[in-house]
């Protein structure tokens, strides 16, 4: 196996048993990024230099004999709207390329602190807004499964990258399904976090009250020892409640058997796609063989969620929006402007892509006066019938399964000429996102065609190691990893 | 049903500084006109005495110590501005002609 095939967990058995070195790991990645990402597109920036430079500091710890964490030297991708010190960060947006970070991310932060080692920036849908990377200023990115097909998104450049062995481990976030939507399409588990779990100081803000950030890996595993790094309260992040951050790997060993599964109705839409939900049954008959209960369940506004979510996303994202003025940031109009409106006008109609216009004036009418009652106030009462349906299914269940998307992976192209098709994708991740609680996408097996499926395991608020104990059991007696693998 | 009429576009397109042409404002019309469309099933759900949820932490007014603290130099900071700098100041276009 190649070195850049590894798992964190591998990296580091190999790091500290000094098989191989961190810059031995790191020049196997970025050989590999540079024989397959011109077909797959999901680098931005490639940080070459920066990556040798941290590897080499590791290998030199580790020379010293001195203690190494689980992610120390192992190479990584971040998601372009994760702010980094002296690292271009453009939220694949033409209206902030070229600007340059002066400080990082808190989980940038927390994972420099361990060691990381950063090969580079990952493609995403302008500013997050969207479920195929098409959006992006830097053009899709592809799935490693079928180049013709996207990677789904707005996380498509992280879950490409690592579904393509670029790189061992990623960071996404997940606002509407952006994480767990690649996830399901490059076949590898992601974990969309509660919502104030891991803070968001300096990651890039699409939706105020529905943006996570979440670990992106090749096992379920591997993603626990992200979230044990990056998971816990902020000062920098009011939104970060102070509450314990649990040891997620002892948990998610702990048997499954006796725990109950709800099976969510509403789920199982008209039009779903066959195989999909062939995939969620056999699941579901997998929990079963693992010894728990299945209990079918309800959640009766589930139809409502898409359009909460489209209410209350634009209005938030147009908010968002509000600050990229060509002022403080970004390259500003291409040409010279007669005065103050007109270089804002200029600097945004120049700057946004049609996705985000969009948004941004769908959000600007919902809020305005007028209209801010019957959609943005409504959408959040709606929001709370939502949020009760769930309350009530976790009184009779530990946690739920339901598939991710409507259909498998599209063809670039095939949907980007209406925009409510693009929207539809997201039916079935939204939900989650605007109760605010921790849903993992694992991989459960591909289709006729060799794509891959994946579904999603849904808990209640801050119980992360519930979904990842019962992901952690699934992945473990399916062999996902070991029986398919992506053509590329 | 709510339609977005094309003037009602130039109205949005100025609120949110933003220009289009005559083409780029016919098919904003027509897709702002879908999507709103989509989402005002909302209004079929029964909410009255329901409370709305603005941010799911349930936190209220999470207070910090009145500390200074550097987190960049401020050269640092106006140095992301495209714009030339000034005695520390950010030149802007004039506000007035």
């Amino acid at each position: 196996m190649n070195l850049n095939e590894l798992t964190i967990e591998q990296c580091h058995k190999g790091l500290k048993e000094k098989e191989f070195s961190s810059v031995d790991l790191t020049k196997a990645c970025l050989q590999r990024i540079s024989d397959v990402d011109e077909k797959l597109n999901a680098f931005v920036t490639v940080t070459e230099n920066v990556a040798l430079k941290q590897a080499e500091e590791v290998d030199k710890k580790i020379a010293k004999g001195e203690q190494i964490s689980p992610l120390t030297g192992i190479p990584c991708s971040l998601k372009d709207v994760f702010s980094t010190k002296g690292i271009e960060t453009t939220a694949c947006s033409n209206i902030l390329k070229g600007y340059v970070p002066p400080a990082d991310a808190s989980t940038v932060k927390k994972l420099k602190n361990e060691g990381m080692v950063l090969l580079g920036k990952t493609n995403t849908d302008e500013f997050t807004c969207g479920t195929s990377t098409e959006s992006s200023c830097f053009g899709p990115t592809r799935t490693p499964w079928d180049l013709e097909r996207v990677a789904g998104g707005s996380s498509g450049g992280p879950a490409a990258s690592i579904a393509s062995h670029e790189c061992i481990y990623g960071l996404g976030t997940d606002t509407g399904g952006s994480i767990r939507l690649p996830g399901a399409y490059c076949g590898i588990p992601g974990l969309k976090v509660s919502y104030g779990r891991v803070s968001r100081s300096g990651v890039i803000s699409m939706a105020s009250s529905l943006d996570s950030i979440g670990p992106m890996g090749k096992t379920v595993r591997d993603c626990a020892i992200i979230l044990q790094t990056i998971a816990g309260k902020d000062v920098a992040d009011s939104t970060t409640p102070d509450i314990e951050v649990p040891d997620y790997l002892s948990e998610i060993e702990k048997d499954v058997k006796g725990m109950t599964v709800g099976v969510p109705k509403e789920y199982f839409i008209k039009g779903l796609d066959d195989e999909i939900k062939q995939s969620v049954d056999d699941a579901v008959k997998q929990f079963e063989k693992l010894g728990m209960k299945v209990k079918e369940v309800s959640l009766p506004h589930t139809k409502y969620a898409l359009a909460v979510y489209y209410v209350i996303c634009p209005c938030e994202v147009s908010a968002n929006m509000a600050r990229y003025d060509g002022i403080r940031f970004g390259p500003g109009p291409k040409e010279s402007a007669d005065d103050l409106m007109d270089y804002y006008v200029k600097a945004r109609s120049q700057g946004f892509g049609d996705e985000l216009k969009r948004r941004i004036m769908t959000g600007t009418y919902a809020l305005s006066s007028g209209y801010y009652d019957a959609y943005y106030l409504k959408a959040q009462k709606v929001r709370s019938l939502v949020i009760k349906d769930y309350e009530e299914a976790f009184k009779e269940v530990d946690v739920m399964v339901a598939p991710i998307a409507p259909d498998l992976p599209f063809k670039v192209g095939e949907k980007v000429d209406d925009p409510l098709k693009l929207y539809l994708v997201d039916v079935l991740t939204t939900p989650v996102s605007v109760v605010g609680i921790p849903s993992l996408a694992v991989p459960s097996g591909v289709s006729k065609d060799n794509l891959p499926i994946g579904f999603q395991i849904i808990g209640p608020r801050f119980k992360e190691e519930r979904v990842l104990q019962v992901g952690n059991a699934y992945e473990k007696a399916i062999g996902f990893r070991e029986k398919y693998q992506p053509t590329l | 049903m709510a339609k977005i009429s094309e003037d009602e576009v130039k109205h949005l397109a100025k609120l949110c500084r933003l220009q289009f042409d005559d083409n780029e404002i016919k098919k904003f019309s027509r897709e702002l006109t879908s999507i709103l469309g989509y989402v005002s099933q909302l209004e079929e759900v029964d909410t009255d005495g329901v409370d709305p949820t603005f941010q799911v932490t349930g936190l209220t007014n999470v207070m910090r110590k009145d500390e200074v603290k550097e987190v960049c130099k401020r050269d640092e900071l106006l140095a992301t501005s495209p714009l030339e700098i000034s005695r520390d100041q950010i030149k802007v276009p004039p506000v007035f002609e």
